[in-house]
């Protein structure tokens, strides 16, 4: 694991995971402000045409970003200035398969490595397909996030964590991003049992809006991924989106930073 | 890239156990769907296995859809153009009035093995839509059909028929609005709903199993036809023309010839407005990339982007092609030709006049690159070409583009 993973989970408190769309609004302020805010991990979301697991405030800031031209390039330049100014937060890389192997899954890996990224989540490469990133990654040092799901069984849990680094992102709803909300009994329950399978932090993301949600799932989790409530953040100010991001992102934090001790 | 095909003897061999032929294919989907992709791979292997399911298959070919569907030789069609004798493989004269059905008829049976509730599907065209609506109807499962609102537009009747077959029709508002739209919505749909819901997807794309067993169910299309030539004509026929959208009539058809290089083998991509302005032609104008779950021939831009695809026939209109063809296509195996929308609306009318056959506007693309290649063969060759559907679903369509007020 990334040392700065390592850190990020090592505090005293669960982790905050903030994601945004690379190239939608203002994307280094923005990033700025999920730092000040108290973000620990970042997910820079790289923009594609067919988001299919995305609901429709992702997809809607994937297509804005595009039609600004956001370039792969300009990614990993966002992503590189990034590492410049904040040399201890973890930076992951969330996307599609598409993109992150058009030009192999070498070059990828490379290019994560040049700009600090820490770690690289991507939608549509399952285990079974783990030829066509794992490899790469793992040999340049960047860990691959793997998604457990609610239809990941027991049997089929070992193969998703064989390769995995980072953290463990339980997507706690099988559906797409920024829709439903899990039922708090039934993330209880899968964290316990993923973190039974696995000394990786475990994470739990989709369809957590409120700082209350996201306190109540902190109680059992490593980490909580907030992502589509950032976004729509992002789509109702524009380019103005800093501040409000940053004060989301503060009662997010302190409601997560804080789950721990209420409960106790 | 992925181990090499095992394909010591056969052309007809793959996919491999992983779902690639050669670097293509394969299940390039979210862990959410995984475990259903992997379900749906034993359930189908169980069906293949079972003599009763082959029975009910087609039984239903038989008495629902009302297969086998003749093979058509067009002698006025090839006096006319002086060359290769023509025969046209009937799709258009199953019941919903394409090859769509002989799928959907296969999926629903595997939908109910595995105890689903539910159908969805996508469509472009409309035609899968309708196919899929009909089988729906007959098994009594409520249906929901993702349709692009470009497509909604210029598909009507068909719309209208899915309705009143009972399907639920969604207008896709994202992206280009057209087929690539409504899978992605499909896909998003599915993977919320997987405990209780079918996909059936409507060509040889998508995650494995579905190219391998869209290709199965499809096939009866080419068994048919070389039981039928032999009968005819006492031998092969020395070429195959189908159109290629995501390919399931073609493969259909191709499959059971892959094995005898005699045949040579056409496939026909949409060239739109030409390869060097808008098309649907993946394998001539694209490069090996993953969407929808496979890894294929797409149109796209240098970072991966998938760009948008335009033919005048919504059931072309597609940037991407089933894995199977882009395998074909490398090896060499399968040759690959564009044809233009003016090409295919000269052609549709063409068959029109001559044989009394009204082509869907997909079917008209084969004829048009039937109509290229049989002057430049001698008039003891054969040719089977696909005439993957009717075309009364695209007279508006066709209207339009001839400056007909209807
Ligand atoms: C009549 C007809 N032919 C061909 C196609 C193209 O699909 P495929 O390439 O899967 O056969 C369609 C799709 O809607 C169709 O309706």
């Amino acid at each position: 694991m990334s040392t700065r993973f390592a850190a990020a989970f090592a505090k005293p408190h669960p982790a905050l995971v903030a994601f945004i769309t690379a190239g939608d609004g203002n994307t280094a302020a923005n990033l700025d402000a999920l730092v000040a805010g108290g973000a620990d991990v970042i997910e820079l979301g790289m923009p594609f045409t067919d988001p299919m697991a995305d609901g429709p405030a992702i997809q809607q800031a994937n297509l804005r970003s595009l039609a600004k031209g956001t370039t792969t390039a300009d990614i990993f330049a966002t992503a590189a200035a990034f590492r410049q100014r904040h040399p201890d937060t973890p930076l992951v890389l969330m996307g599609y398969a598409n993109p992150m192997t058009i030009r192999g899954g070498d070059w990828f890996a490379a290019e994560c490595a040049k700009a600090g990224v820490d770690g690289v989540i991507c939608v549509d490469v399952p285990a079974e397909e783990d030829p066509e990133l794992g490899p790469a990654l793992r040999a340049a040092g960047i860990d691959l996030i793997r998604l457990a799901t609610p239809t990941t069984d027991t049997a089929r849990l070992p193969a998703v964590l064989n390769g995995a680094g980072g953290f463990l992102y339980y997507v706690s709803v099988a559906g797409i991003t920024g829709q439903q909300q899990a039922a708090q009994a039934s993330i209880d329950e899968a964290v316990a049992r993923l973190k039974a399978a696995t000394d990786l932090p475990v994470a739990v993301g989709f369809g957590v809006r409120t700082p209350q949600q996201a306190a109540e799932i902190a109680k059992v989790a490593d980490g909580v991924v907030v992502g589509s409530a950032l976004v729509e953040l992002v789509a109702q100010h524009g380019d103005a989106a800093a501040p409000h991001v940053e004060a989301f992102t503060r009662t997010l934090a302190n409601a997560i930073h804080s789950a721990k001790e209420i409960a106790a | 890239m992925t181990d090499a095909p095992t394909l010591p003897n056969s052309l007809r061999s793959g996919p491999d156990d992983r779902g690639h032929f050669g670097q293509f294919g394969g299940r390039y989907v979210a862990e959410t769907l995984m475990p259903l992709i992997l379900d749906l791979e034993r359930h189908y292997r169980a069906a293949q296995a079972d003599p009763a399911f082959k029975a009910q298959f087609d039984y239903l070919l038989k008495n629902y859809v009302g297969r086998p569907s003749p093979l058509w030789l067009a002698q006025r069609l090839t006096d006319h153009l002086g060359g290769a004798k023509i025969y046209l493989k009937r799709e258009d004269l199953n019941h919903t009035g394409a090859h769509k059905i002989n799928n959907c008829i296969g999926q629903i049976l595997l939908a109910k093995r595995m105890g689903k509730t539910k159908i969805i599907a996508e469509t472009g065209a409309g035609q899968h839509g309708v196919a899929t609506a009909t089988v729906a109807a007959l098994f009594g499962l409520p249906c929901t059909i993702f349709m692009g609102a470009v497509d909604v537009a210029r598909q009507q009747p068909n719309v209208f028929r899915m309705k009143l077959l009972g399907a639920e029709v969604v207008a896709v508002e994202s992206g280009a609005k057209t087929l690539k739209d409504a899978m992605n919505e499909a896909l998003r749909h599915w993977v919320a709903n997987v405990h209780d819901t079918f996909y059936i997807i409507g060509t040889v794309a998508g995650p494995h199993p579905y190219p391998q067993l869209v290709r199965d169910f499809q096939s009866v299309i080419g068994d048919e036809a070389r039981e039928q030539i032999l009968e005819a004509e006492g031998r092969l026929p020395d070429m195959l023309i189908a159109p290629v959208g995501g390919g399931s009539n073609a493969i259909g058809l191709f499959h059971p010839f892959l094995d005898d290089t005699d045949v040579e083998i056409v496939g026909v991509e949409a060239a739109g407005e030409g390869l060097d302005g808008k098309h649907a032609a993946s394998l001539a104008g694209g490069r090996p990339g993953i969407l929808h779950g496979n890894r294929t021939y797409l149109l796209q831009d240098e970072d991966g982007q998938i760009t948008e695809a335009h033919s005048i026939s919504a059931g072309l209109d597609y940037p991407g092609i089933g894995p199977e063809h882009s395998w074909l296509h490398d090896i060499g195996r399968v040759r690959y030709e564009p044809v233009t929308d003016e090409e295919a609306l000269t052609s549709f009318q063409k068959l029109t006049k001559l044989e009394g056959i009204i082509p869907a506007l997909e079917s008209a693309h084969a004829i048009a690159a039937a109509e290229r290649i049989a002057p430049t063969l001698g008039k003891d060759k054969i040719i089977i070409v696909n005439c993957s559907g009717r075309g009364d679903k695209d007279i508006f369509t066709v209207a339009d583009a001839l400056g007909v007020k209807l």
